[in-house]
């Protein structure tokens, strides 16, 4: 089961509701996605807390349904 | 811990410097994010315990409760989580993979680090 762009964008935008998701579909077969977010919530946390905060948000479907995510965390400049 | 997968794990990150979780095995690895990150430690000549998930079910899926991360592969070093594949690769060219090698006391050829990192300017 493959998920749509707009439903990881905005499953991410309900847990950090003032960042910046960008959502990429890299083989436009809505199972390879690439993600980056932008969010304040990630001050102070490592690149590992990030991207568990993001797997957190996503509620299960990382590994599941959605098969591969590639993640880019930053904070905002 | 009452998982014995959870004490399997332990005792492989407790027993080894560097453990990578992986689906298949460094020399013949069956996922492409699992192959990515054992090309990059093979690259870097680190010495590392692969363990292949997909030959025991209880570790697939318990690794994933063990270190609250939902994919594979999982870098361990030092009994310490560093990343998956993303991460991996971010920190190899960042130069912070280098250093925790360095802090963990692992070797590595620093040259091929250097070289990954070259290549990929």
């Amino acid at each position: 089961m493959a998920m749509q762009a707009v439903e990881i964008e905005s499953l991410i935008k309900e847990a950090f509701p003032t960042a910046n998701v960008i959502i990429e579909d890299l083989r436009g077969d809505g199972d390879h996605y690439a993600a980056t977010v932008v969010a304040s919530e990630f001050a102070g946390k490592n690149r590992v807390q990030q991207h568990q905060m993001v797997y957190a948000a996503l509620k299960g479907r990382m590994g599941g349904e959605l098969h591969a995510l590639a993640l880019t965390t930053k904070t905002p400049e | 811990m009452t998982n014995p997968a959870h004490e399997a794990i332990k005792a492989d990150i407790d027993a080894n410097d560097v453990v990578l979780f992986m689906k298949g095995t460094s020399t013949m690895p069956q996922c492409g994010f699992s192959s990515t990150v054992a090309s990059i430690l093979n690259y870097m000549e680190v010495p590392y315990k692969d363990v292949n998930v997909l030959a025991d079910e209880g570790v697939r899926n318990g690794i994933k409760e063990f270190s609250d991360w939902p994919t594979i592969p999982q870098l361990y070093v030092k009994g310490e989580f560093v990343g998956g594949c993303d991460i991996i690769k971010e920190m190899v060219l960042s130069g912070e993979l280098d250093t925790t090698f360095e802090n963990g006391g692992v070797a590595f050829n620093k040259a091929a680090s250097d070289k990954i990192r070259e290549q990929n300017a």
